[in-house]
């Protein structure tokens, strides 16, 4: 295939997205196994039970998040500095020590499973915490690479232009990685332990991913419709001022019950209900801009910018599905008083599959779209049937699974909580009540279908450069 | 751009408030963790013996029989230490010991990656019960008798060493094989997180019997 891009770091950015996609396939293949567990229990029982799917599931879900979003940066890098990015070589030298990290760290994962309990193997095998599971390991290697990331992002930035959006990236992306440090260590006190462990995830997903994603999408509407660069500016900056004054302290609602004090319940419940609020901003921007910027061009004759539709349907369903997932699924069970009821149920995980899929995986997703369309070098990249097809699909599919996961969430909330007590027959109950199990079968199938349309979106991103619609 | 608009249009503006929004969102959030750090500090031993009340209690805390009571000041149940109880036959693990013991425990539940099926204290995963309160849950009861054992410990030290083979439900514990001695950390780390104030939760976990003082 014939590469169009003149930028070393936009290729860099592609050979990034390549993976990620690579990696979000796996993710949607161990969820499925996964998935298939709850509704046959004996499947693949010890041979690849649920915690190595499950694990595998999540981290490849965070991994390939973190590639997309590596290879956003490298890709936009040349675009808002406007010189190639100084020290690409390295870069490209740490993107293939970290995939062969990853590889080497997942087959570990699937092969080796668990090891006995000493320090050799949560420096060896996995650390065997949530989302960082990660041996050690592969935490200092992983921070070798961002910070070879992290010197090509500032010293570009300092030899280059360094507009409005580059200087929140900046910020945003030292925080992001610094944050990372705050998981890297061991305490035999659980309370300690889960306190510091949501410094790295609720600080990345609820603050400075989020405004990764507000820059990203604020870069793709200057990129696509031609929207006003200080306009765009002026909503990140309120956006940052938002995301990070709600998203910060919000970190508090995950502070109600793992031994913290009760003045985590007032803060939580405050700022993380606060956190909805830049969500709807930033889907009433997206939506502002469009049709200002339409309104504009159509006033005076002209047609209005539209160059990449398949990336803008993924921007716009973003912008959408963070204030939804991430917004009303997140309020709906951040009031301690609720959260009493719901914390540590499927509530969590219908909420986490929208948030996720919505908030980040729609707009690295458009992020591919983008890539797409500089590899081939056309100026206007048009929309497929599969294009729709790969957007509806997982649309549905996900949507399917978190409404399914919902129901679940509140049968064993009712059952398990409110009326037995939360021991462990009252678990069993729930999950062997009948709302539980239709929905878990739900689930499954809703599962099938985000695959299926995970497999139009390969097919679309392989060959959306040779369609009818894009060779007129 | 010379011209001079409204202060809601200036960029410099709002990026000057972002910064000091999240300057100052950043700072309480750091005096916060440095009071959390103080009130969710392991206590000691002395502690222990004399009464005082952390939110996590020492290690030695398997030393003691752990309940719960309802706090009408609090409006939810808060954990009490009782009067001395066997663990593995002793009631006079060294805090050393104990913390040995704990950390072995904690390692375990690291190593096995409990937590992508379990929750603890809520958090992980869905596939199986939460491990909160595991320690005071009337289902060892059952156990015991299943398994042949005199006490709890026991019975939950061989179910974590041959979970398959004595499943509870059709969705099975695989066997993770965890070792005799890890078995036993498992055990003090569980009957340790048992005794930490959860403000409440589990809501309704007054409803397991044998949890409350007296009942």
């Amino acid at each position: 295939m014939a590469n169009n891009l003149t930028y070393e770091s936009k290729k860099l950015g592609v050979m990034y997205f390549s993976v990620a996609a690579a990696l979000l396939g796996a993710q949607l293949l161990f969820g499925l196994v996964a998935g298939i567990q709850f509704v046959f229990p004996g499947f693949l029982f010890e041979v690849l039970d649920f915690n190595v799917a499950r694990m595998v599931h999540i981290n490849a879900l965070v991994v390939w998040l973190l590639y997309a979003m590596i290879g956003s940066v490298y890709y936009l890098l040349p675009d808002e500095t406007g010189i190639e990015t100084v020290g690409v070589g390295l870069g490209k030298l740490g993107f293939y020590v970290l995939t062969l990290a990853v590889t080497v760290v997942v087959l570990v994962y699937i092969l080796v499973q668990v090891g006995p309990a000493n320090h050799a193997t949560l420096w060896l095998i996995n650390e065997g915490r949530e989302y960082i599971e990660a041996p050690r390991w592969a935490d200092i290697g992983i921070v070798v690479v961002v910070l070879i990331f992290l010197a090509n992002v500032y010293l570009t930035a300092i030899k280059g232009e360094r507009t409005g959006i580059i200087t929140v990236l900046m910020a945003d992306l030292l925080a992001l990685a610094g944050l990372y440090l705050a998981g890297m260590f061991y305490t035999e006190n659980i309370s300690i332990d889960q306190y510091w462990w949501w410094w790295v995830i609720h600080l990345w997903v609820e603050a400075t991913w989020e405004v990764f994603v507000a820059s990203i999408i604020g870069w793709a509407l200057i990129k696509t419709i031609g929207a006003n660069r200080q306009i765009v500016e002026m909503w990140l900056w309120i956006e940052v001022a938002m995301l990070f004054g709600s998203g910060i302290l919000g970190i508090g609602h995950h502070y109600f019950w793992i031994g913290t004090p009760e003045y985590w319940w007032e803060i939580g419940a405050l700022f993380s209900a606060l956190e909805p609020v830049p969500l709807v901003a930033m889907f009433v921007h997206v939506m502002y801009d469009w049709g200002k910027e339409a309104g504009i061009k159509k006033g005076a004759g002209e047609k209005p910018m539209m160059n990449n539709t398949p990336a803008f349907m993924w921007f716009v369903g973003s912008a959408f599905g963070n204030f939804l997932g991430a917004g009303v699924w997140g309020f709906f069970h951040t009031l301690p008083q609720m959260n009493i009821y719901t914390h540590g149920t499927q509530f969590t995980a219908a909420h986490g599959h929208l948030a996720f899929f919505g908030a980040f995986a729609m707009a690295m997703i458009a992020m591919f779209y983008m890539g797409v369309q500089g590899t081939t070098g056309k100026k206007e990249l048009k929309m497929t049937f599969a294009s729709k097809m790969g957007f509806a699909l997982l649309c549905i599919g996900v949507v399917g699974m978190t409404v399914s996961l919902t129901i679940a969430g509140y049968g064993q909330v009712m059952v398990e909580r409110a009326q037995m007590g939360a021991t462990w027959e009252a678990y069993f109950i729930s999950q062997n009540s009948h709302w539980f199990l239709q929905a878990m079968g739900w689930r499954l199938v809703m599962g099938v279908v985000t695959l299926v349309g995970f497999l139009y979106l390969v097919y679309d991103l392989l060959t959306i450069r040779n369609s009818k619609v894009n060779n007129q | 751009m010379s011209k001079k608009v409204s202060v809601w249009t200036d960029n410099r503006f709002w990026q000057r408030s972002a910064a000091w929004v999240t300057g100052f969102a950043a700072m309480l959030l750091i005096w916060l963790t440095f009071d959390s750090m103080g009130q969710i500090a392991m206590g000691t031993d002395n502690d222990l013996q004399n009464g005082v009340t952390k939110r996590v209690p020492s290690p030695s805390v398997i030393n003691y029989k752990i309940t719960y009571e309802m706090s009408d000041k609090r409006g939810h149940e808060v954990p009490v230490i009782g009067e001395k109880e066997t663990f593995f036959g002793r009631d006079d693990y060294s805090e050393e010991e104990a913390r040995a013991l704990l950390n072995l425990g904690k390692l375990a539940v690291q190593a096995k990656n409990c937590m992508n099926c379990h929750t603890l204290l809520g958090n992980g995963a869905y596939y199986a019960p939460d491990l909160t309160k595991a320690w005071l849950d009337p289902m060892w009861d059952g156990y015991m008798a299943r398994l042949g054992k005199d006490t709890k410990e026991e019975a939950m030290a061989e179910f974590l060493q041959f979970p398959s083979e004595n499943p509870s439900h059709g969705r099975m514990m695989p066997n993770l094989g965890i070792t005799a001695e890890e078995a036993k950390g498992i055990v003090a780390f569980l009957k340790h997180m048992s005794s930490i104030d959860t403000n409440g939760f589990p809501r309704n976990f007054s409803k397991m019997q044998g949890a409350i003082h007296g009942k």
